[in-house]
């Protein structure tokens, strides 16, 4: 008996949903028999890495919170991957923003108001904006490899910021630690539920990734990055540049990218340090693949990486289960996820051998 | 500066260049037949790991060496097996990798921190490299002449072997070369496997070549310089070669800059930490500029191959 | 019914339950929980090992009555904030988060859990439940740089540094301090490498030190690629930091400063049970055994074990201290007048070099 995989009219929409389902079922399932085997509790680490997380009430903030930047990034790499444009720079963009916005917070530091947010906001969108438009101006303008810069460029802006908290922004009342003074309380995001953790991020994620999907499967705009992405020949006969879509892409996702890091420093963070690149841009990737480039998607692949990552703090102190296996499950996870994927465009058709001595 | 302090600075900057040039040869002819694999970084410390292991329970540093690629390999095998037979997606698999590889060398490593090993010795006896100026040419372990030797093989493989014409046509076109009878995933399964080799031996480079120790997320980074090394390069193995020694003496300079003084320690570490990155951006450009060149980049890196049977 | 693991399993879970049914009978027989923050990997022979060491003393030197967790690799920022509420949460009534990165989430933890200790290591921020501890590692520098002064023969030792923040200064000029009473005219070159753990950069760096004449390396990052460098390089040699190193460099080693946080847990958690805790600056040294000089290295001649002994019991018994006056800035300019004993807040906040450093840029 043989299997091969036969190519599918049009995509499955019943394992569009099924495959994200089932591979992080079949990662709990196989991750326990295979932690069990060398010697770890297994099920245990199972139970405290996908459920505590859920069955405890008191961990939802946690995951809102850890979910809201991995949303709002994702959904912007979703749009920009529908249109086959690979910023995989994100963290940069993320960085970039974030530091935007730790200037206006430090520059109106002391003569602050009502406006001071609004105005790191758009700080944020704009650094973050601003620096996905290099890939893209040198993608449009030289036809030079987005996925590379946006790399590149992301390993740059790390070292920016560690130069920027160290020197010219380092807190005067810090004892000289490398970082900024911690933010007036007019640069800080309220809490919207008093008594938890919940910052304004939380709500504006989920409102991201409504607009966003309402404008790609609704509007003009999402027809357009949609067709150039799936078929860019067919888009340049239907008078859709492919430039124009490659700047969007870029300015969306980057700008996104650049408004989480607005609502991370002001949110969470309170001031810039060096360790505010937390991965949260690459991690996104993962979460807009996860989330199968659907901005609805995306909420539910942001929750499911906020589960490991919050779970895996579970497990170390629950089962004493170490950092580096949790690393492990969830590149499991993302594994199966990814091998998940032909399933949606292919079909496993049994064939039967058609000569005995044909293998 | 001293004759015998340039030749110092010469020996530090082979150690520095060496794991990034050997994870970079391998990540070129990856690249060449069409593929990004972002998990270098991974597959590097799933080297180191077991290039550490193999030499603490055996002491055998060649034998740590051959099993460092072969673990390389079998990482490597996760996103072949991903992305060349499930068509997944080539940069998420690669960022899958790199998560894979960092955690997984952590567990393995668990219980081996505070274990010291020897370092690989020289390749040619000690006589040979008595006076610093051979010292030189003769003074280094073998994993270095390797890494010279692998230049040229990459090069003359890829340049000036039947195979290596295919694999480029296979990264130019896949679809012409599919349907001129070459299998297309059969070529990058290869690359995949000869990619992960290298950034297995690059990783094992850590504990045997720079410094004799296991400690988590021990490459830090370098996986990355390697994939800016191999765009820095333009795919070219002797920019490669050249690439990696710039690359390498960068990282270096700043060492030694701060340990003795002088103009150039008055540059941010920051900013000499960034620099190979930046240079990459501006290579990339100039090489887009002079369209002669850019020619060299593989038209299909990162696409993934779906034969429309 | 033979007592197996599954049994136990199934008793522990039956404790468990009970403190839902009525808490306070049996209050008296629980354990206090104590939970460790990491910033790293208990794995990384450094400073976080170290803390790790201290836990399982505590463990020891408690028994029953505590219980000890750690999470490690935990990020300085927000995600440290939710690992302390999930600890406070699980029931932990003492939690050490022994980076200084973690104080901005301690406090913000600390005033969502009033009935909760927190101890912040290294950070200078305290409220009614928060207090501070470090260890005067300086005065193991002071130790470690007489027999620099000593025994280098070039008379120029390298340190490398992650940041220059005031513990990594404060080392510095202890170091040189000390070792210009031997030799007037040493001189140390920091090189600060902007990582805690990257072994091959650090190595690099040794490397770098070595070639340009210096023969002592001191390192204040987290593990022993300095000093293996040194061992390779057959150069005078270096110091251990935060434990014992001998095995990356039995000749090179040539003492080290142990880190010690056992003593101070023991004292911290059995204060909470008792009740008699209060926030304040905790901040020991040689004195009270939380900063220990480990053995001398077999190239260290009797001599110098003699002089580096006398400056350790001299500050063991307070007879001595490195930073008093006369000391001058690196530019030559006296800082400190004579008889003058620099404050614990000046050293805290210590961002000048003494005559001796070559400042870096």
């Amino acid at each position: 008996m043989q299997f091969r995989l036969e190519r599918r009219r049009e995509p499955s929409r019943f394992m569009l949903y099924a495959t994200p389902v089932a591979a992080v079922l079949l990662t709990m399932i196989i991750g326990a028999i295979i932690f069990s085997a060398i010697g770890f509790d297994g099920i245990g680490a199972v139970r405290e890495i996908f459920l505590t997380p859920l069955t405890n009430s008191y961990k939802w903030q946690d995951l809102g919170v850890k979910a809201a930047p991995l949303i709002i990034i994702g959904v912007g790499l979703s749009i920009s991957y529908r249109a086959n444009v690979w910023n995989i720079g994100a963290e940069g963009q993320y960085i970039m923003g974030g530091l935007a916005a730790t200037w206006v917070a430090l520059a109106s530091h002391g003569a602050g108001g009502w406006w001071t947010l609004p105005a790191m906001m758009l700080a944020g969108t704009a650094g973050g904006a601003a620096y996905g438009a290099i890939p893209a101006l040198l993608k449009t303008r030289l036809n030079v490899n987005e996925i590379l810069t946006s790399l590149m460029l992301t390993y740059a802006s790390v070292q920016l910021i560690y130069y920027l908290v160290r020197a010219p922004w380092k807190d005067p009342m810090g004892m000289g630690f490398p970082q900024t003074r911690r933010f007036a309380s007019e640069a800080l995001l309220p809490n919207i539920f008093p008594g938890t953790i919940v910052h304004a991020g939380v709500p504006i994620a989920i409102i991201v990734a409504l607009v966003a999907w309402f404008i790609m499967s609704r509007s003009v705009f999402g027809y357009q990055m949609r067709v150039v992405g799936a078929a860019p020949h067919a888009a340049r006969y239907g008078g859709f540049s492919e430039n124009k879509t490659i700047w969007l892409a870029l300015l969306v996702s980057g700008g996104l990218a650049g408004l989480a890091g607005m609502l991370e420093v002001a949110g969470p963070f309170q001031r810039m340090v060096p360790g505010f690149p937390t991965n949260y841009g690459f991690t996104a990737i993962i979460v807009a693949f996860l989330g199968r480039l659907n901005p609805l998607g995306v909420i539910f692949a942001g929750i499911v990486m906020a589960i490991t990552f919050v779970g895996g703090e579970v497990a170390q102190t629950t089962i004493g289960l170490s950092n580096s296996a949790t690393g492990v499950f969830q590149a499991m996870m993302l594994f199966f996820l990814l091998a998940g994927d032909i399933l949606v465009r292919y079909r496993l058709r049994r064939v039967a051998p058609q000569t005995e001595a044909g293998i | 500066m001293t004759l015998e302090l340039v030749i110092a600075i010469i020996v530090t900057v082979v150690g520095a260049s060496t794991p990034i040039l050997i994870a970079a040869l391998g990540e070129l002819v990856v690249e060449k037949s069409g593929v990004l694999n972002l998990g270098v970084e991974g597959m590097m410390l799933v080297g180191a790991i077991t290039g550490f292991v193999v030499v603490f329970t055996t002491g055998n540093h060649y034998l740590a060496i051959l099993l460092a690629a072969g673990a390389g390999v079998a990482t490597s095998m996760i996103f072949g097996f991903l992305t060349l037979s499930l068509s997944a997606n080539q940069t998420a698999t690669g960022l899958a990798l790199t998560i894979f590889g960092t955690g997984f060398s952590a567990l393995a490593g668990q219980g081996y921190s505070a274990r010291p090993v020897t370092l690989l010795g020289p390749l040619f006896p000690a006589e040979l490299a008595a006076h610093p100026v051979w010292r030189v040419l003769f003074g280094y372990s073998a994993l270095v002449y390797f890494s010279f030797v692998m230049v040229f093989a990459v090069w003359w493989f890829l340049k000036k072997t039947r195979s290596g014409l295919i694999l480029r046509a296979v990264g130019e076109n896949d679809h012409s070369a599919h349907s001129i009878g070459y299998s297309v995933v059969a070529v990058r399964y290869g690359a995949v496997a000869f990619g992960g080799a290298m950034a297995g031996i690059a990783g094992a480079c850590f504990p045997l070549l720079l410094t004799p120790q296991w400690a988590e997320r021990m490459t830090a980074g370098r996986g990355w310089i390697a994939v800016a090394l191999v765009v820095f390069a333009s795919w070219k193995p002797f920019r490669l070669l050249a690439g990696a020694y710039l690359f390498g003496l960068v990282m270096t300079m700043e060492l030694y800059a701060k340990a003795g003084g002088g103009p150039l320690s008055a540059i941010p570490a920051e900013l000499w930490a960034a620099m190979p990155y930046l240079a990459t951006v501006v290579v990339l450009v100039l090489i887009s500029i002079r369209r002669d060149a850019s020619s060299n980049a593989p038209a299909c890196l990162g696409r993934p191959f779906l034969p429309s049977n | 019914m033979t007592l197996n693991r599954r049994n136990l399993l199934k008793i522990g879970g039956a404790a468990a339950a009970l403190p839902l049914l009525g808490s306070k009978a049996f209050a008296q027989t629980e354990p206090l929980k104590v939970g460790f923050v990491l910033v790293g990997t208990i794995n990384d022979n450094g400073w976080n090992y170290a803390h790790n060491q201290g836990r399982l003393y505590l463990e020891e030197q408690l028994g029953d009555a505590v219980e000890t967790v750690y999470v490690e690799n935990v990020p300085e920022g927000p995600d440290c904030e939710r690992v302390l509420r999930e600890l406070a949460q699980q029931g932990c009534k003492l939690i050490f988060a022994t980076s200084f990165g973690f104080g901005d989430s301690v406090i913000k933890v600390a005033e969502q859990f009033p009935d909760i200790t927190f101890e912040h290591a290294t950070g200078y921020m305290r409220a009614d439940n928060v207090g501070t501890y470090n260890a005067r590692f300086h005065e193991g520098r002071a130790v470690c740089g007489t027999i620099a002064g000593h025994m280098s023969k070039t008379g120029k030792a390298g340190y490398i540094g992650s940041f220059p923040i005031p513990e990594v200064v404060m080392g510095i000029n202890s170091f040189v301090l000390a070792a210009r009473k031997i030799n007037p005219d040493f001189t140390i070159t920091p090189v600060y490498i902007s990582t805690w753990n990257d072994p091959a950069k650090e190595a690099d760096a040794a490397r770098a030190m070595i070639d340009q004449g210096i023969d002592i390396i001191a390192q204040h990052t987290d593990g022993p690629a300095a000093l293996q460098v040194a061992e390779e390089r057959g150069i005078v040699g270096g110091f251990g930091q935060g434990a014992d190193m001998s095995a990356f460099a039995p000749q090179a080693q040539l003492t080290s400063i142990i880190d010690n946080w056992g003593p101070h847990y023991v004292k911290t958690a059995q204060a909470v049970l008792d009740g008699t805790w209060e926030s304040k600056d905790s901040w020991p040294g040689l004195a009270e055994g939380e900063v220990m000089i480990g053995e001398y290295g077999p190239k260290v001649p009797e001599d110098v074990v003699a002089a580096a002994e006398a400056v350790k019991n001299g500050q063991i018994d307070g007879s001595f201290n490195i930073f008093t006056g006369p000391i001058n800035d690196h530019t030559g300019a006296e800082k400190v007048a004579a008889g003058v004993t620099l404050t614990d807040a000046e050293l805290l906040s210590m961002d000048w070099y003494v005559e001796g450093v070559i400042p870096p840029a």
